[in-house]
């Protein structure tokens, strides 16, 4: 395990910058995720790291050791993609011991089984040993994908969404136990996803990428009650944090402010004192409520009680809780309310 | 617009039972969605009102017509498959316009219900450009106009959102939720999909191996759900299932397995079953140091507005759903509690929920 280390790393495709100018520290034993939609250079960067691209300026580093011109299997990562990549002939103990009978390895046979059935075991996939691979669900299937990562120890784990093609169940349960066998192991991980929830429950760190750019990286909770920009806020608010103008609920905004935002789970209902506003949809979801609002001519999201008594065309008076509201200037950048002086 | 009702409805291929003796009633305007894992008859269902499929045995009426063996087209139903399936070479007004035309509709009464259906949908803007080179969203739209331009008297939707990924398919719940909201067309819509049937409907029937298991409103379900299938199906993350120990004499407790006693609800009448399982939804267990349960922390998941922990209890492993303030490490101790008045006590031979005692509305705590 080390310290994987990006300076200036560039990467081109034709006329495309994937990768711009990134600058990037994953410590020994972090799980860092770069969250972000497509096209945002996420996935070049796993590649560049695994030796899969070469980049077009900057400098990769492993350990202090300078592999940006070694070839992937110099490179001490393991790889897992998005689509689960089997051998369909081989049993699943065999799926798994593959990646240590490689001549590089050098390890025992006993080691081996004593390994695979450790993985098998952190991953509960100790029962399908003997399965074919084809004869797993594709929860299962996922596992032993992963689990054929885990059992080599490399410097970094690089993983490519690898929980996206799971149903929504599923990827609950694997994105908890992931999260475990990466404390328990302490490995060093880089994970790559657009799903915000993820990125939040799964990091010690998530980079937020933008068009090749690296917006902002911090622990979950920080990135969350403090975005830099526009852009980080409304990647990791769900309900997506609304923009509005200041004037809306008539709060005092620091000078340069161009718009303001506000997290659904910001926004208060009441029977008077806010502004009046009428509910155009609301969604009971359970646990939570989703309501629309329609307040003069913007739309407004706000995240209630799950027996919130409010109906769709009611007229509702709507608030903002204090010091909820994050100030943006022109450019997208928070202005800090308490820095900027009011 | 129109009711739909199905009487005793029931579907066999050879000795598989699709669907089991089904009655429901979708009023009109009603958002109506069947929901249940594959396999569960949802599909099957959703067939036998469209047409496509004949039942075995029972009726289907639309507006008191019994149009059970009526072929598709002679029901004015329209069908929607998935969204995306538009005429590459046409634009959006023609991609519109084509259901009318082929049906031999002027082409001022054509021209009047584009614009009207366009204006529904908010594409105005789009009516002129090729649907190559659209976005997905408008796409999807155009693909919705196709479908409410005739003006059917009910919607039949199967799964129109699977293909989409989330960010986008929330989005267009909202959508379609609004749209419903605006032209008030009697739909039935079919999904695996718990988020979307509790964004969307206005009735939920859960479905489950050919039997349909309750059919209530979204909040019901969730609140009252009628079978463990139900309750484990419905919410993210499911309900916690703890083992009581021993029976309920119903004066207000429950003893759970490995030790602790936590109030519970009272029930109409007392169990007789000795076998009972404790029901209780993630956001109704309480972190509080005097609580009557103890667990370890297993793993924290932030979510910014809300946070999921994963707690190891004597009694089994939990999921508490909780505001994003709340600081918990993993490893740490905690206590817990419950809000009593919302926990469902199942019997674990009937798989059956309860009933609780009638009691006075219940009052919430505030949200995080």
């Amino acid at each position: 395990m080390a310290d994987i280390r990006l300076e200036g790393i560039t990467k081109r495709f034709g006329d495309v910058t994937a990768v711009d100018a990134l600058d990037l520290t994953i410590k020994d034993g972090e799980f860092v995720v770069l969250l972000g939609p497509t096209g945002a250079g996420k996935t070049s960067t796993l590649r560049l790291i695994a030796g899969l691209e070469k980049p077009d300026a900057g400098r990769i580093t492993i350990d202090g050791t300078d592999v940006t011109k070694a070839q992937p299997a110099e490179r001490d990562v393991s790889f897992v993609f998005q689509q689960y990549s089997l051998y369909p002939h081989y049993t699943v103990y065999q799926n798994l011991a593959f990646p240590l009978k490689s001549p590089l390895q050098k390890w025992s046979k006993q080691e081996i089984e004593a390994r695979v059935h450790e993985v098998a075991g952190m991953l509960h996939i100790e029962g399908k040993l003997k399965n074919k691979a084809t004869e797993l669900s594709g929860g299962e299937m996922q596992r032993v994908a992963i689990g054929r990562a885990l059992v080599r120890r490399p410097a970094i784990y690089l993983m490519d969404e690898p929980l996206s093609s799971l149903d929504a169940k599923l990827r609950a349960e694997l994105r908890v136990e992931l999260k475990r066998i990466s404390m328990e192991l302490g490995a060093t991980i880089l994970y790559v996803t657009h799903d915000q929830v993820e990125a939040m429950t799964m990091a010690d760190r998530i980079g937020v990428m933008n068009q090749g750019r690296l917006e902002q990286i911090g622990t979950p909770r920080d990135i969350y009650l403090a975005p830099e920009t526009i852009y980080v806020a409304q990647r990791l608010s769900s309900p997506p944090m609304n923009l509005i103008e200041p004037s809306l609920f008539g709060i005092t905004a620091p000078t340069g402010t161009e718009s303001v935002g506000i997290r659904p789970e910001d926004i208060t209902l009441s029977q008077s004192g806010g502004i009046e506003g009428r509910a155009v949809l609301v969604e009971h979801l359970g646990a939570e409520t989703v309501a629309v609002l329609q307040i003069d001519g913007a739309q407004v999201q706000a995240l209630l009680d799950p027996h919130a008594t409010v109906a769709e065309g009611q007229t509702v008076s709507v608030g903002v809780k204090e010091d909820a509201p994050l100030f943006f200037d022109r450019d997208g950048q928070r202005i800090d309310a308490a820095r900027a002086g009011g | 617009m129109a009711e739909i009702r199905i009487e005793n409805l029931h579907k066999a291929f050879g000795d598989f039972v699709a669907v089991r003796d089904s009655t429901m009633t979708v009023q009109d305007g009603h958002f109506f969605v069947l929901l249940g894992p594959s396999g569960c008859g949802k599909t099957t269902t959703l067939r036998m009102i469209a047409g496509l499929e004949f039942p075995t045995e029972g009726n289907v009426l639309l507006d008191n017509d019994d149009v059970t063996y009526h072929r598709g087209r002679e029901r004015d139903i329209a069908f929607v498959f998935q969204m995306f399936a538009l005429y590459p070479h046409m634009n959006c007004y023609r991609n519109l316009a084509f259901p009318l035309i082929t049906q031999g509709t002027p082409r001022r009464e054509v021209r009047e219900r584009v614009t009207e259906t366009a204006r529904l949908l908010r594409i105005e803007h789009l009516l002129k450009r090729p649907v190559g080179g659209l976005a997905a969203g408008d796409r999807q739209r155009i693909a919705l106009g196709r479908a409410i331009i005739r003006r059917p008297k009910a919607f039949l939707m199967d799964e129109p959102l699977g293909a989409l990924d989330t960010e986008f398919r929330d989005l267009m719940c909202q959508e379609l939720r609004s749209l419903h909201n605006r032209i008030d067309a009697t739909t039935v819509y079919v999904t695996h999909d718990q988020v979307e049937a509790m964004s969307m409907g206005d009735m939920i029937a859960v479905m489950n191996q050919g039997d349909v298991l309750q059919v209530a409103p979204p909040q019901e379900i969730y609140d009252n759900p009628a079978t463990l299938f139900v309750a484990n199906f419905i919410g993210s993350p499911p309900m916690n299932f703890l083992d009581i120990d021993g029976g309920m004499d119903n004066t207000g407790s429950a003893k759970l397995a490995g030790g602790a006693t936590v109030a519970a609800p009272t029930l109409a009448e007392t169990p007789t079953s000795n076998e009972l399982i404790y029901g209780i939804r993630p956001e109704h267990l309480v972190i509080t140091d005097d609580g009557p349960m103890r667990g370890t922390v297993f793993g924290v998941e932030y979510m910014g507005a809300r946070q999921v922990l994963t707690i190891d209890t004597e009694a089994g492993r939990l999921k508490v759903r909780t505001g994003g303030a709340v600081r918990a490490v993993a490893g740490e101790t905690i206590g817990l509690d419950v809000t009593s008045a919302r926990a469902v006590i199942f019997d674990r031979a009937t798989e059956l929920a309860l009933p609780r005692a009638p009691q006075p509305a219940i009052r919430e705590a505030a949200h995080g």
